[in-house]
């Protein structure tokens, strides 16, 4: 593996008395794609805030390089690109002034920020929008435009907080098409999302936080045989009452869990439990591979989480 | 603890000030009218209204005494409203400056550029109400120029209070305090519309705290013609209010930005 090209290390924060960051340690190669999934308020932006130097930590060390973050100071946001997640586009320049003027906060020579602006907005898909008002765009455009704008400087590292909330499946699969082309292009990628399905789509390893610490840290693949059975069976009784009220399952498989009206079962061998459920009409059944999110709530409970990050 | 060369500005100020002044151009039309045809209706209603009773004042027509204390205070109101409204909106409802923060830029690059554009949005309101004056003749005299570095002055002092205000805000109507404490009272008693020798003793030495006061005192004689006296003194104040609010400002908005 490459040597880590960021690092963050015991990094803690508070705010008044609450603790939002408690001891995060993780490690990003040069040119790997990490994602960071949590719920609400786990500290993933806090985390993102602190690796451009934009808060003030409480304790522990991140390195961009192997040199010291903090001792950087705004040249370490030079090489970094920041896709934030509240869209904060200038409304009142068009497309390409939006590049054009943030390309000036780099300092970066116009030429060049005219040559880039070019050439992002074709790889973001969005050449045909370029002198276009901000308000005529989709969401799902104003997001491509939003990573554009990130890229303007070519970083070593780009961050995304939380990229495609709130998108169509459509723009989603563009966007993920375009951060994996990224990727291949060399550039860093670190993503904060609570949509397991965009981690284990983009990322080369998962870290899992909540609570202001890194649960688990692997491979996606990793991350789910590591924790969970690879098979999952959800039962369902049709007139919503108690699935399995016997627990006749625990017999076939060794792991489960009841969340509301619903039995989930793990297993690697599920089909005596089918066997004796699918025939039943009284019970609905889905069978399908363990995935991302069900390590994750594994790990992170099922409680709600209502607290804003 | 940030060190302190935090606080001083670089050439991102400059990239800031051009980020302003490029929205600004799109919306040239209602801003150029307001800017010459504000000064134009009142150098009418009160240059010839009220000046025809009052007739004379300090020695010159009403409309000339007038002119030079509607140039001080649009550059008050100017600079006031683009860093306090105006930047307000930049911060919290577009959130700019985080976009900003996201690049090299520093909050004392924000705050820079953003003093340093209400200082120009100032200029430009009293540069309009200069032509127009003229029209009327109530613009004279050799020192004209040597009053736009005084404006640009004036507009940074007015600038950085502002943004200390709307470092400070946590909604638009926090800005009706500093409306209704300092800026009304600055247009209303600072040598604007009357001369300040004609007010009782105490309010005179208030008076003197005020940064309008001392802009006013520098722009009265240099629009009509003269040297102001003290002109140093004058200018003094003006650097000091613009060097004490920026350094508040600083401290206040890297508080709130910077978490």
């Amino acid at each position: 593996m490459n040597p880590a090209f960021l690092e963050l290390r015991a990094l803690h924060k508070r705010y008044g008395g609450r603790e939002v960051l408690r001891g995060v340690d993780f490690a990003v190669a040069a040119g790997e794609c990490f994602a960071l999934v949590g719920p609400n308020g786990a500290g993933k932006s806090t985390t993102v805030r602190a690796i451009q130097g934009l808060t003030p930590t409480d304790g522990g060390e991140i390195r961009l390089g192997g040199r010291v973050l903090a001792e950087m100071g705004r040249a370490a946001r030079a090489d970094m690109g920041v896709v934030p997640q509240t869209d904060n586009l200038d409304p009142d320049f068009t497309v390409q002034e939006n590049l054009w003027t943030y390309g000036r906060y780099f300092g970066l020579p116009k030429a060049l920020i005219r040559q880039r602006s070019t050439e992002l907005l074709e790889f973001m898909a969005l050449s045909g929008y370029a002198a276009q008002p901000i308000h005529s765009l989709s969401g799902g455009m104003q997001r491509r435009l939003t990573i554009a704008r990130a890229l303007i400087n070519a970083p070593k590292l780009l961050l995304l907080d939380e990229p495609t909330t709130g998108l169509d499946p459509q723009a989603r699969h563009l966007i993920w098409q375009r951060l994996r082309e990224l990727r291949r292009q060399g550039t860093t990628l670190l993503l904060t999302t609570h949509y397991m399905d965009e981690a284990e789509r983009l990322a080369d390893r998962v870290g899992i936080i909540d609570h202001g610490r890194i649960l688990a840290e692997d491979s996606p693949r990793g991350l789910i045989t590591t924790n969970i059975p690879a098979g999952v069976v959800e039962l369902r009784r049709v007139d919503g009452a108690l699935p399995d009220p016997q627990d006749l399952h625990r017999q076939w498989v060794s792991l489960s869990e009841r969340v509301g009206d619903t039995l989930i079962c793990y297993g690697t061998d599920l089909s005596p439990l089918l066997a004796h459920f699918v025939e039943d009409p009284a019970y609905r059944w889905l069978q399908r591979p363990a995935s991302l999110e069900d390590v994750f709530l594994h790990l992170t409970g099922r409680d709600l989480r209502e607290e804003t990050e | 603890m940030m060190p302190i060369r935090d606080a001083l500005p670089g050439a991102g100020a400059l990239a800031v000030l051009q980020r302003n002044f490029g929205v600004w151009r799109k919306l040239l039309a209602p801003s150029l009218l307001g800017n010459f045809g504000d000064p134009l209706l009142y150098l009418l209603a009160l240059g010839y209204g009220l000046g025809h009773f009052v007739g004379r004042m300090d020695g010159m027509p009403y409309i000339t005494f007038i002119a030079s204390g509607i140039v001080a205070s649009s550059v008050m109101n100017t600079a006031s409203f683009e860093g306090l409204y105006s930047a307000f909106t930049r911060m919290n409802a577009q959130r700019t400056y985080a976009a900003m923060l996201a690049t090299p830029l520093r909050v004392s690059d924000i705050l820079a550029g953003e003093v340093l554009w209400c200082a120009v949005k100032g200029l430009i309101s009293a540069v309009a109400i200069v032509i127009v004056a003229s029209f009327f003749g109530a613009i004279q005299g050799p020192w004209v120029l040597l009053a736009l570095p005084v404006i640009l002055l004036a507009g940074l002092s007015f600038g950085g209070l502002a943004l200390v205000m709307t470092a400070l805000a946590r909604s638009y109507d926090f800005f009706m305090y500093y409306f209704t404490l300092a800026v009304t009272p600055m247009f209303l008693f600072c040598g604007v519309f009357y001369p300040l020798h004609s007010l009782p003793p105490l309010a005179q030495q208030l008076a003197q705290v005020l940064p309008l006061t001392h802009a006013v005192a520098l722009l009265r004689p240099l629009l009509t013609g003269h040297l102001p006296h003290e002109a140093l003194y004058h200018a003094g104040v003006l650097l000091l209010y613009t060097l004490v609010a920026y350094g508040f400002a600083w401290r206040l908005l890297s508080r709130r930005l910077l978490r």
